[in-house]
């Protein structure tokens, strides 16, 4: 039956990280974007608030460590983990993007835990903070490329390698690292891995300065001889080339909508903001009328308003599968693709149609349009979404549509 | 009570008779129709039956709360069956229609049998549907136009006046007008709304109903109306001074009423025609609704339909632009340029993956309308915003799916140059359907 409606059971979740957002992360989110790596500790306190929620038996259910893939049941329709972890990422991101980022034990590895550790390490793992070290400064997109290296010694694993661009890499307890046990067998070799901060051999060596989400720390992170226990390895050590990339890019059809939710977090608040900024100056949004015949800030608010909805139900859409349990690798690339360009451009035209009041630090209309930017960039850029979609519709393999 | 299990009974059987059911091997899926029409015929009797014994139970649509984009067992149904008779039946009359600038009667019939005006209208009222749902028609809206949309255009005026009748007319125009459209007489009527200036607004328009005693006098000129040529009435939005935009149900034979022939860059196939009122005389009778249309329930009902059409031109841009992607994509597979395929390129193959994208922001829009109309739900914004984007995305979608064949699209051997046409209506028809 088609309903594209939140249901109501999520609401509390959604209204819970809304309060997060609006009185945790707004007001201390310009302090973080000038005080770049920082800790903010207001973060701490948020931790034990969510705990004791949960210990509570409060909402929980918006974190990463419920994106597990549900088995089709006959139970009928789910509205799970994965719809309700893109909406209260949605709420926290429309808060600030960067704290969104950095709330302890919330972390991208926690998504790849969740979408490829065994029951085992599901346990063992659980209340990790983990961050996610997949790119290296040869291998961006292209992360079938990496180089760094696992090798069985005795029962432990060792990694060697450089790691770049890891969110929450210094501040989370863990890093799911990826690297290959075989550079000849391609992405079928490519495994991750977890390790815990501390392990020796694995050292932060830098922290990035960025355009955006400053909140965040993006780390830098060596591994040298890096030895970790042989039961660390999530999912599988077989290499099955058939299977390819398998485990781990599964990760990615629960995580790209959540980003796809970030971006519909981050464009609604500049939207919002900025219908309130020129309704003072007397522009009305109405849902009636012809377009044309509408000032050219009303009609551009209208289709800003339109484009974000799209992105905002696609996102939907791709969750809802991941909850019923239906392959969704495209959809969740076109909810990615869909909701980070229009979030992108949002809140760049935000900026734009409240002039220098949208360009000066005394809003946070300036900093939603930088924080934004990252949001078609990582899990997979604006292109390589295009790239998955157009293979998938083409029926082309990576070797011809390259 | 045996007349509405009757009727709707009468219109399964003639599916199942109809020719092109087994023509299109359709005969299971006729078969299960009839089966579901049947059961439900059966039910609505036991449930009459117990109406007569207890009160009336309230029949509010269970719907399940939770988002899903799931579609019931008979929409799928009914989705398949369009499908087969869009791909099978109206493609292949596509090109030859917008030639001719008509749509050919037959395909009009074969519609008519497939009973989607039936299921439009409430067991009731003699049709087959159980539940009126606007989803169904969104869908029934979406498959045509994967067809063709002018001809769907065509075929689906007569379906949006019955709608008109079922959701806002009095007993005595239904019980008047209803029973031709569900006996087959599908394409005697048409919906006139739009008009042939720029900023058409449906909320403003400029044709003119004036009460003159007992009658109305309606004055102006409507534009795009599809089934011009031959339709029998016309549901005429005018203004009634100081009351507002109202709907009028004008004869053809009515003095005052001339009907000229209007093709357009697209949408011909559906016998376009620009409908001209010259002090038309329009009796209490034909105000939609009656003298209830004068007072708020009359302007709430009219800006209903304003939405319902934005939400059904929202389909018909979905159905219309999915046809493109699902031909430019064996294309692009199968032409070689510089000794391989092109969609080895990635300028040819992003565009074929934005087309992909853009279609799928569109379903989202106009499904979530269509799904909160069934829910009971305000969909004004919702409506609104869909039409927004399929306006500029159906019309980005038609020109893109030209440049991805180049020469040959531009060409009338393939029907991308026919699409580019249709998809910029979207832009443009704001009226003359609703769901």
């Amino acid at each position: 039956m088609i309903y594209l409606e939140v249901p109501r059971h999520l609401k509390p979740i959604v209204n819970q990280a809304h309060q997060v957002a609006k009185h945790i992360f707004r007001p201390i989110s310009r302090k973080y974007d000038r005080a770049e790596h920082e800790y903010p500790k207001e973060l701490d306190m948020l931790a034990a608030l969510m705990d004791g929620l949960s210990a509570g038996g409060g909402q929980k259910g918006a974190g990463a460590d419920a994106l597990h893939r549900e088995q089709s049941t006959d139970e009928g329709v789910r509205n799970g983990g994965n719809m309700s972890t893109c909406l209260g990422l949605t709420e926290l991101c429309w808060g600030d993007v960067g704290l969104a980022l950095s709330i302890p034990r919330q972390g991208l590895g926690n998504a790849a835990i969740a979408a490829v550790a065994d029951a085992e390490q599901q346990k063992r793992f659980d209340g990790v903070w983990a961050a996610m070290a997949i790119t290296e400064p040869g291998a961006g997109s292209d992360s079938a490329n990496i180089r760094t290296t696992a090798r069985l010694d005795g029962d432990e694993w060792v990694l060697n390698g450089e790691k770049i661009y890891v969110t929450a890499g210094s501040r989370a307890d863990s890093v799911v690292v990826w690297a290959t046990l075989d550079r000849n067998l391609g992405r079928a070799a490519i495994k991750s891995f977890v390790v815990p901060h501390g392990t020796p051999g694995m050292e932060v060596v830098r922290l990035d300065k960025k355009l955006g989400i400053r909140a965040s720390d993006t780390a830098s992170i060596t591994l040298t001889d890096c030895r970790i226990p042989k039961e660390n390895l999530l999912g599988t050590p077989d290499i099955d080339t058939k299977a390819g990339f398998g485990g781990v890019m599964q990760t990615f059809d629960n995580t790209r909508p959540i980003v796809a939710g970030m971006a519909v977090g981050v464009a609604r608040a500049a939207l919002e903001h900025t219908r309130k900024l020129l309704e003072e100056e007397g522009v009305e949004v109405r849902y009636r009328g012809p377009l044309f015949a509408k000032s050219a800030a009303e009609a551009e608010l209208i289709r800003m308003e339109a484009d974000w909805e799209a992105g905002r139900l696609l996102m939907l859409k791709a969750a809802w599968m991941a909850d019923n349990g239906i392959p969704n690798s495209t959809e969740a690339s076109m909810s990615k693709a869909k909701a980070a360009r229009v979030g992108n451009q949002i809140t760049l035209r935000c900026v734009e149609l409240c002039g220098g009041l949208g360009y000066s630090e005394g809003e946070l209309l300036e900093k939603w349009a930088r924080d934004s930017k990252i949001l078609d960039i990582f899990e997979g850029t604006q292109q390589i979404q295009l790239l998955i979609v157009a293979r998938r519709l083409l029926g082309k393999r990576s070797s011809e549509l390259r | 009570m045996n007349d509405v299990m009757g009727s709707g009974l009468r219109m399964l059987s003639r599916v199942v008779d109809s020719p092109l059911v087994e023509r299109l091997g359709l005969e299971d899926r006729a078969q299960k129709l009839v089966y579901e029409g049947a059961k439900r015929a059966a039910e609505t009797a036991a449930r009459a039956a117990k109406r007569f014994s207890s009160k009336r139970r309230h029949d509010h649509p269970r719907l399940s709360k939770k988002f899903d984009l799931g579609l019931s067992e008979e929409q799928q149904l009914m989705r398949d069956t369009l499908r087969r008779f869009a791909d099978d039946v109206m493609q292949p009359a596509a090109r030859e229609a917008d030639d001719r600038s008509a749509v050919p009667d037959a395909l009009l019939e074969t519609f008519g049998e497939l009973g989607a005006i039936a299921m439009a209208v409430p067991e009731v009222l003699g049709g087959a549907a159980e539940r009126v749902s606007a989803v169904s028609q969104m869908l029934i809206v979406e498959d045509l136009a994967r067809g063709d949309m002018g001809l769907a255009y065509a075929a689906l005026s007569p379906l949006s006046f019955v709608n008109a009748l079922v959701h806002w007319g009095t007993e005595e125009q239904q019980a008047s007008l209803l029973p031709s459209f569900l006996e087959g007489h599908a394409s005697s009527a048409t919906l006139a709304v739009v008009e042939p200036h720029p900023f058409f607004d449906p909320l403003a328009v400029r044709a003119t109903a004036k009460k003159r005693g007992p009658d109305y006098v309606l004055n102006g000129e409507k534009s795009m109306v599809a089934l011009a040529d031959r339709a029998k009435w016309f549901l005429v939005g005018a203004e009634i001074p100081k009351v507002g935009p109202r709907f009028f149900l004008v004869e053809r034979d009515a003095v005052g009423v001339e009907v000229l022939d209007e093709p357009a860059m697209g949408l011909r196939s559906a016998s376009l025609g620009r409908l001209k009122l010259d002090k038309v005389r329009v009796a209490a009778e034909g105000l939609l609704g009656g003298e209830g249309a004068l007072k708020a329930e009359g302007k709430a009902a009219y800006e209903d339909a304003v939405n319902r059409g934005r939400v059904a031109w929202g389909a018909m841009a979905i159905g219309t632009a999915q046809a493109l992607l699902d031909y430019v994509i064996p294309y692009c597979n199968e032409r070689l340029a510089f000794r391989e395929p092109i969609s080895h390129r990635q300028a040819v193959a992003f565009m074929v993956a934005d087309i992909a994208i853009e279609i799928e922001s569109m379903r989202m829009l106009v499904y979530r309308a269509a799904g909160r109309i069934d829910a009971g739900l305000r969909f004004q914004r919702e409506a609104y915003l869909a039409r927004t984007l399929c306006s500029e995305k159906a019309m980005e979608i038609g020109t893109n799916g030209v440049q991805l064949l180049g020469g040959a699209g531009f060409i009338k051997d393939h029907p991308v140059e026919l699409w580019y046409r249709q998809l910029r209506a979207i832009g443009v028809m704001d009226g003359n359907l609703l769901l």
